[in-house]
Order: C-alpha cells, then sequence, then structure tokens
C-alpha cells in the first residue's frame, strides 16, 4: 500500500513537474538578444535603444535581452553569450562591419534567426536571415528631388557633408554629385562638419562661402546640426532664409528642434533616417515570415507645407523644444 | 629698446604664421579686413573669426598655464565643458521662466562643477602623480557618458532670448556676445597674474618642481591650481558654446578641441615640457588656428583632403620653428655675419670674430 501510494506520488510529482514545464512552453515568452550601440551615440541611437525596448518587452511577448557598446569584440561577445543561451532571434547593429563571419555562422548553426538592423555587415548573405537598413542613397536621392521641385532658376548648392567617408556621408553626397554632373545643379562651394557632424565647421563653411562672395539659394547639409550652424552664419550676415527667403534648407535626421524649425518656416525641409526598425522585426516575427536579404526602410521628407504636430511626434527622435519654438 | 626686443621674441612664430596667413587671404580677396553692419552688428572676416575663436582662446589659456605647471596636457577639456554646460543647462530648464538671474546663477553653477572637474584631474595629476594625460584620460572617455545622463538621455534645446542673445548679439551692441565675454575672461586673466605672483610660481615649478619646494613653493599646490583654473576656462568655454549652439548635444559638443588648444600653446612658442609660457602666444596661436581653417575653406580645398593640407602646414611651421632648426639657422646667420665683418673690417678684428664664432661651435 505504501510502496503503490509512494510511486503514486513519485508519478504526480513527475506528472505536474512535466505539466508545469509544458505550461511553461505554452505561455513562453520569444526569446531575443538584441546587440546594439550605446544609445549616448547619438540622438539617432537613443531613440533606436529607445524603441528596441518598448518593442521587445514582456507584454509584448518578448523575453529580450540587450548589449550596448560600441566595442565590436565586446558585441561579438555578447552575441556568442547569446546564443549559448539559446534566444531564438539574434538582432545586431554592429560597430564594425567586419569580423562577424564566425558568429554569424555559430548562430545558424544553433539555428537561431539573425535579423540585421540599422548597420549592414560585411559577410556573405548566407550568414544571416534579413536586414532592416535605412538606404543613404534612396534619402539623398529623395533630397535631391526636392531640392531640384522647388522651381528654382538656378539652383546654387552649398553642399555640407558629414564625415567623410563615412555610410551616410557617401550616400546623401551621391545624389547631389550626380546631380550637379548631369547640370541639374550647381555646387558653388562643397565643405564638411568633420568626423562630428559639427554645427560650427558648418557655420564655417557658409561664412567662406558668404566671405567668397559666392551667390548660393539652397543649402543642403547633411544632418540636422550642421543645417542649424548653416542657418547662424546665414542669420548672422543678415541672409533670408527658409519659407519665402532666399536660401532654402535641408538637413537630415528628423531631430525634432529640426522639425519644428521646419514647422516655424524658419527651415525649408528635413529628410528622415528613421531609427525605429523594431515594430517592423517585430511584425516579421510574429507572422513568422522574415524575408531574406537586405530590406531597405521607407522614409519621408517632410516640408514646410506637410508638416504636422503628429508627424513630429511619431517620426522625430530627440527632446521636443515645443511648437514654435525656433532653436536658431 | 632690446628689453622690448627680447620680451617679443617669443612671439616672433604666431605672429609671422598670422602675417602668412593674413597676405594668403588679401592675395584672394583684397576686401578680407572690411568689416559691415547687418542688423546693428559688425559682419566680416575678423568678427567672425574672433567669434568662431572664442572657445578655444579661453581653453587655450587654460591649457598653457596646466602645461607650464604639470609638463603635460589636459585632453578631458571639450568634454569637461560638456559636463559644466549640461548642468548649465538642466538648471536654466528646471527654472521655469528664464530671467538673467537664472542664466547667472546657472552659469556660476556650472563653474562649481568645473572647479571640481579641475580638482579631480588635478588631485590626481599633483597628489597621485599620475601623467596629466593619463589622469585626463578618465574624464575623456566616461565624461560624455556623463553629460549624456545629466541631459536625461537627450539633447536638451535653450531656446530663450537671453542664451540666444548670448550666443549671437545683444541687440544694441555693436559687438557679437561671445567676443565680449572672451575679451573679459582675458582682461580677468590679465588682472590676475597683474596682480599676484602666480606667473613666476607656475614657472618655478615647471621648471624645476624640487627646486621649487626647496625655495618654500609647494608644486602640488600649484599643480592643483592651474587645474582649478583650467576647470573654470572650461566652464565658461561650455558656457559659451552652448548658448551659441542654442541646444546640448552631448556627442558633439567641443569634440576634438584639445587637439586645437594644445596646438595653440604650442604655435604660441610654448614649450609643451612645462615652464616658461606666455599665455598671449597662446592666445594668438589660438586665433591663428582658426583662421588657418577658414583660409583652407577660403582657398576651397576639398572636404576630403582639408585636414592633410591643415597637418601639412603644421608639420612645417614646428619643423621651422624647431630648436633645431633655430639653432641651425642661427649659425648661418653669424656665419653671414662673420664673413661681412671680415670683409669691411681690418684683419686681425676678423681672425678673433672667426676664432670665437668656431669656439661656439665646438
Amino acid at each position: 500500500m505504501k510502496k503503490t501510494l509512494g510511486i503514486l506520488m513519485i508519478l504526480v510529482i513527475l506528472g505536474s513537474g512535466v505539466l508545469f514545464a509544458a505550461g511553461q512552453k505554452e505561455s513562453g515568452l520569444i526569446k531575443v538578444g538584441i546587440v546594439n550601440l550605446p544609445p549616448e551615440e547619438s540622438g539617432y541611437r537613443q531613440a533606436n535603444v529607445e524603441d528596441m525596448n518598448n518593442v521587445f518587452s514582456v507584454a509584448n511577448g518578448y523575453d529580450a535581452k540587450q548589449t550596448n557598446t560600441l566595442d565590436n569584440s565586446e558585441q561579438i561577445a555578447a552575441a556568442k553569450g547569446y546564443i549559448r543561451d539559446g534566444v531564438d532571434y539574434l538582432l545586431i547593429s554592429a560597430a564594425n562591419a567586419s569580423g562577424w563571419d564566425d558568429t554569424l555562422k555559430s548562430a545558424k548553426d544553433a539555428g537561431i534567426q539573425v535579423i540585421l538592423f540599422d548597420r549592414a555587415i560585411d559577410t556573405d548573405k548566407a550568414n544571416y536571415q534579413a536586414a532592416i537598413l535605412s538606404d543613404m542613397a534612396y534619402e539623398g536621392e529623395k533630397a535631391v528631388e526636392w531640392v531640384l521641385s522647388l522651381g528654382l532658376d538656378k539652383i546654387n548648392l552649398i553642399l555640407i557633408r558629414g564625415q567623410m567617408g563615412s555610410a551616410a556621408e557617401i550616400g546623401r553626397s551621391a545624389a547631389v554629385l550626380d546631380a550637379a554632373r548631369k547640370g541639374k545643379l550647381n555646387i558653388v562651394a562643397d565643405g564638411t562638419g568633420g568626423d562630428s557632424w559639427s554645427l560650427e565647421e558648418a557655420r564655417k563653411v557658409v561664412e567662406a562661402a558668404i566671405a567668397a562672395g559666392k551667390d548660393f539659394n539652397v543649402i543642403y547639409a547633411q544632418n540636422d546640426g550642421m543645417a542649424q550652424g548653416a542657418v547662424q552664419a546665414l542669420q548672422a550676415a543678415g541672409i533670408s532664409h527658409g519659407k519665402g527667403g532666399k536660401v532654402k534648407i535641408i538637413g537630415f535626421d528628423f531631430n525634432r528642434f529640426a522639425l519644428r524649425n521646419v514647422q516655424a518656416g524658419y527651415w525649408d525641409a528635413d529628410m528622415q533616417c528613421n531609427p525605429r526598425q523594431a515594430a517592423e522585426i517585430s511584425k516579421w516575427i510574429k507572422s513568422g515570415n522574415i524575408p531574406s536579404g537586405i530590406v531597405y526602410q521607407e522614409e519621408l521628407l517632410l516640408t514646410t507645407e506637410t508638416i504636422t504636430d503628429e508627424l513630429i511626434a511619431k517620426w522625430g527622435i530627440n527632446a521636443d523644444p515645443g511648437k514654435g519654438v525656433i532653436t536658431r | 629698446m632690446h628689453k622690448l626686443t627680447k620680451s617679443f621674441s617669443h612671439l616672433v612664430l604666431p605672429i609671422s604664421v598670422m602675417t602668412l596667413l593674413i597676405i594668403i587671404n588679401l592675395i584672394k580677396g583684397a576686401d578680407y579686413f572690411r568689416i559691415t553692419m547687418v542688423n546693428g552688428a559688425f559682419y566680416g572676416n575678423i568678427p567672425n573669426i574672433l567669434f568662431g575663436a572664442s572657445e578655444l582662446v579661453i581653453l587655450s589659456i587654460g591649457m598653457t598655464l596646466v602645461t607650464a605647471a604639470s609638463r603635460g596636457q589636459d585632453i578631458s577639456i571639450g568634454v569637461s565643458a560638456t559636463i559644466t554646460s549640461a548642468v548649465f543647462v538642466q538648471y536654466v530648464l528646471q527654472a521655469g521662466e528664464v530671467t538673467l538671474l537664472t542664466i547667472v546663477v546657472g552659469f556660476l553653477l556650472s563653474c562649481v562643477v568645473g572647479l571640481f572637474l579641475g580638482a579631480f584631474n588635478g588631485t590626481l595629476v599633483s597628489v597621485f602623480k599620475v601623467q596629466p594625460m593619463v589622469a585626463s584620460l578618465i574624464l575623456f572617455t566616461g565624461g560624455r557618458s556623463i553629460a549624456f545622463m545629466i541631459d536625461g538621455k537627450l539633447s536638451p534645446i535653450l531656446a530663450n532670448d537671453i542664451s540666444n542673445h548670448i550666443g549671437t548679439v545683444i541687440p544694441g551692441v555693436p559687438i557679437q556676445t561671445p567676443i565680449i565675454l572672451t575679451v573679459v575672461f582675458i582682461a580677468l586673466v590679465a588682472v590676475l597674474f597683474k596682480t599676484t605672483n602666480l606667473r613666476l610660481y607656475v614657472e618655478t615649478v615647471g621648471i624645476n618642481p624640487n627646486a621649487a619646494r626647496l625655495n618654500g613653493i609647494n608644486p602640488k599646490k600649484i599643480i592643483f591650481l592651474t587645474f582649478l583654473i583650467m576647470g573654470i576656462c572650461t566652464a565658461v568655454a561650455g558656457f559659451i558654446a552652448v548658448n551659441k549652439a542654442g541646444r546640448h548635444d552631448s556627442v558633439n559638443l567641443l569634440k576634438l578641441i584639445m587637439m586645437d588648444a594644445i596646438l595653440a600653446v604650442a604655435i604660441g612658442g610654448n614649450s609643451l615640457i612645462g615652464g616658461k609660457f606666455s599665455i598671449t602666444g597662446s592666445i594668438i596661436g589660438a586665433y591663428t588656428i582658426e583662421m588657418l581653417n577658414r583660409t583652407l575653406l577660403r582657398l576651397e580645398i576639398e572636404p576630403a583632403t582639408i585636414k592633410v593640407f591643415k597637418a601639412v602646414f603644421i608639420i612645417i611651421l614646428m619643423v621651422v620653428s624647431s630648436p633645431v632648426v633655430r639653432v641651425f639657422m642661427k649659425k648661418a646667420l653669424d656665419r653671414v655675419r662673420t664673413w661681412r665683418l671680415s670683409l669691411s673690417q681690418p684683419k686681425e678684428s676678423a681672425l678673433s670674430t672667426t676664432y670665437i664664432a668656431e669656439k661656439e661651435e665646438e
């Protein structure tokens, strides 16, 4: 009797254990490992990390772990750790485009789907499932298309580039240089804000153009900070700009202060560089339908006419100065 | 007269470089010095240079002192300025309505933070005898993250009228405010040096700390003091920079400015291994760098190669002004002189001069 009771008890315990394990599996969260850069890298990254945290939350059915570092080897170590933990998906925004082959292969061997976001990795396409990126060339083309659509008699443009050789600089410059080659516009000054996409350097580029007596009517600055510096130079020199002004201003990145400037007609347009890939990735994961290869995000260009409060709230990044506040 | 030439001899390098740059600019356009009035303020190349270089000038004053006393450089200045200005911005934003008092209190608060950061570096260098560059590497590495946290993980906007006036012009005043602030700061530093023995103490410590100690000057105190002054310099520079920008970008604010500040000290004819120093030289050096940057833009050098040109210019400058070349030039000059003397003077005296010259060479 005692023996049968004992056996029964053991069976119950085992059974409940199995039941418990099964139950956990059913209500189980999707395990995701995220390897990203730290939020203090830029306003873009800050929005990116925040977005990842919001989307890959327990409430949305995810058990996500995140590592944010600028060091490529630390990133690789973190990715290897996630592979060992047996995550279901591994999301990577790499600090460095190279050195990832072995890690990606071991993820593949472990049956983990790798999705790259924001930054591409130099590796064979078979090593990852999908990549969701911003197409910098597309951003440039869209911005140049806007410049050409302004209906100016002759376009004399000041090009202010970002960090020379960066993916954003190459992509965003390409369209301008191409249009200049085709004679659609004229580049009167070609400068750079340097490695820090510096406001001060951009200001100097425009000041030098003014000092040289150059005539220009468009400023194409490859990020918002440099557009701000360029406008400061115009303000000091008493040259009109923005809506109804002589010089048309376009910036990039969708910082909320820049969008407010566009809204106020202080600038003319801003081109998006979307840091919010998380929702799209989550949609892929939930539907089980993950594309393969590189997918580019749709990105917006907003002008004084098309901008609205909702769009600023939804797509803007960084601090919002508030409606009607101009950041000079 | 002799005394005058002697006291200005160290300024030969910065002034001659500046002259060279002015000549290049004048060739490029004869209206280089033209100043016009725009919206009630002076506008032109010179005001632009003075405006653009203001933070660099202030930081290079601090850098000169730190270099002279501690025989090393503080590479955390841009980062320190970012932290002090982050505190300033947070204070102003939390105050609600922005008045002049808010700005002044915020600035004084940022000066306290500057002093604290200076004390941190200063303690490491003076008490723990850490190399200045290594000591300041700590803040250099971690400081921007600290500023980012103070900012609340965003780039806060400083869009109020007073800040805008500080960053541009005060209505009714024809000179841009950063220029005025820089001049006031330079004047205060000048008063400090006229009324105290700071120069003597700093130079003594820089030349030989042990000798200074034996003469009753505490090298630790003096080195610590120079870092405190540097702290104030970073607070002032951060204040100007953030008001110019109108928002606090913890990632890029005054990034890499320590390179230009160190360069300004070097162009100013100062030795980077301490000792005698000239703040005037550093100030001229700072304005020269600003002028050089703008000259390269004026010459329309391609953006991809502009840094190379700057580097080449500076290398030539440093080689020309190096002690080796200086000694060589001096010898060459002496030889020319003796050769001339031998032509014009009787033979006996010519012989004796060459003899002396040869002896000097030995």
